[in-house]
């Protein structure tokens, strides 16, 4: 079977504008939430925290032409994409061209477009919108951007299954790769929903905590949201190799199942099958895996039903396993979390930290997981990972990661 | 006066009790003030369509988190908790 490896990663998120940052602010459990700053009508919200990717000038980025077409969650993907592209070295030309690819995750497209745009017509009576609404705002509008700016000829998607759009993006990339549609892609997922519309649907839900996210600890109240994204490149192991490039992580396995239960709540069967799917496509066993990054958001109904399903899937030493949910660093991102939480299993892999759960009060008798408190854990010998995502719709995405 | 402020008080329990008589699919009639939503068969997405229910119906702001509704300033225990809660909220708001 071919055999998929990471040869290049970029991020923007709340933690940094680039991999470097991202990591450095794991290992130190420096927490990118605080108080929201420069949202239109935000005095109308009432949730008033969130991990906004601060200090981000799109014009450092992208030109006066190109900029009126791309929605802040297509210029996080860009730029991620960038680093990532750079870091592996590769050169889209000749025949590479048509045999790669791009499959993006988001859950939310162009979420700050539509709510601007309403604004405009609803808000302020105007007839008239920017021509560009549309290109700017469908989900796809990353995906096709990226495969315009390297060239990537062969499959292009974009995924939306809500908080799982970047791991089921990355496991299709994983599995067309496999498959033989493509040699090379770029994967992962970005988001930019935190604007008024974004966070008032949210706060609709009533699911939204207003002081922080501390999950599986006794005092969690629910989720702050994020912004920002990540990109990888996945590459085949052989192709990889035959140019000599620097192999992060092998993309070992990926399971995808549904809950076929409740559109919010979530069940304990449909994670542990996707987390036993994974490690099966992996050809890993529970007792290989010497981290977890939780998809752990901070509600109450997650956190119990995850640390469950890790204890049923980890078995008798599910309590030696770290769990960590880097949430509680950057904020859920929706459909680009997977993404930017794959960042913290590069770095147990490579690097042997772990990055902590911070504001890690005190425990719940209910979450029964080693879930890495408040400081990073270093020297940790980790060979293969997990990474949970679990969507409302309960569809749920777990990757497995191993050490190359 | 005394009168007018029975007669809201009143409607404030009917209108509860048509909101979460809608929510269970239930008449009106069969709800009662010490049924629990739960034994109305009302999940925690129905919980959280009967508070917006009732904060559009009242024009008041009901302080629920369904992260932790035990811990939340508003007691949703029963139909006549909810209703006693809504009348301290609209005599709040009358005040």
């Amino acid at each position: 079977m071919r055999r998929v490896v990471i040869t290049g990663a970029g991020s923007v998120n709340p933690l940094g504008h680039d991999v470097p940052a991202t990591l450095a602010a794991m290992r130190s459990g420096r927490c990118g939430i605080g108080p929201l700053s420069g949202l239109v009508d935000q005095d109308r919200l009432a949730v008033q925290i969130g991990a906004q990717v601060t200090g981000f000038d799109p014009a450092a980025h992208f030109d006066r032409q190109r900029l009126p077409l791309l929605d802040r969650f297509a210029q996080f993907a860009l730029v991620s994409a960038r680093q990532a592209v750079a870091q592996s070295g590769l050169a889209f030309d000749g025949a590479l061209a048509d045999r790669s690819g791009v499959v993006m995750g988001t859950a939310g497209g162009g979420n700050t477009t539509v709510d601007d745009n309403y604004r405009t017509v609803h808000a302020e009576g105007k007839n008239r919108v920017h021509p560009f609404v549309v290109p700017r705002l469908m989900h796809n509008a990353a995906a096709s951007h990226m495969s315009m700016e390297f060239g990537l000829r062969g499959p292009g998607l974009a995924v939306s299954t809500a908080c799982a759009s970047s791991n089921h993006a990355m496991g299709l990339a994983l599995q067309l790769i496999r498959g033989g549609a493509a040699d090379v892609i770029l994967t992962g997922g970005s988001e930019a929903m935190l604007c008024f519309g974004g966070l008032k649907a949210w706060e609709g839900l009533r699911v939204m905590s207003r002081d922080g996210c501390r999950p599986f600890a006794a005092s969690r109240n629910g989720l702050v949201m994020g912004e920002g994204g990540a990109v990888f490149v996945f590459e085949e192991l052989e192709h990889a190799r035959a140019r000599g490039a620097e192999v992060l992580a092998e993309v070992a396995g990926f399971g995808m199942t549904s809950d076929a239960g409740d559109i919010v709540a979530p069940t304990q069967d449909g994670p542990v099958r996707a987390m036993q799917l994974a490690l099966a496509d992996a050809g890993l066993a529970a007792e290989d895996i010497g981290y977890v990054n939780a998809h752990g958001t901070g509600t109450t109904a997650n956190d119990r039903t995850e640390a469950r399903a890790l204890n049923a899937v980890l078995g008798a030493q599910a309590a030696h396993v770290p769990v960590s949910s880097t949430k509680s660093l950057h904020g859920h991102l929706i459909g680009g979390t997977g993404a930017v939480e794959l960042l913290a299993c590069l770095l147990a892999l490579r690097e042997g930290v772990i990055a902590p759960t911070v504001n890690f009060d005190a425990p719940d008798p209910e979450c029964a997981v080693d879930a890495v408190p408040n400081v990073a854990r270093h020297g940790v010998d980790v060979r293969a990972v997990l990474s949970n995502a679990f969507a409302f719709g309960g569809l749920n995405a777990v990757l497995a990661l191993r050490r190359i | 006066m005394e009168q007018d402020l029975m007669t809201k008080d009143r409607a404030i329990a009917e209108q509860v009790i048509a909101i979460i008589a809608e929510q269970a699919m239930r008449a009106p009639g069969d709800v009662t003030a010490a049924d629990s939503l739960q034994d109305l068969g009302i999940d925690s997405l129905g919980v959280v369509e009967c508070i917006f229910q009732i904060e559009e119906t009242f024009d008041v702001a009901v302080p629920f988190n369904a992260n932790n509704p035990e811990e939340s300033a508003f007691d949703i225990s029963t139909v006549g908790s909810v209703i006693a809660e809504v009348e301290k909220l609209v005599a709040q708001q009358r005040g």
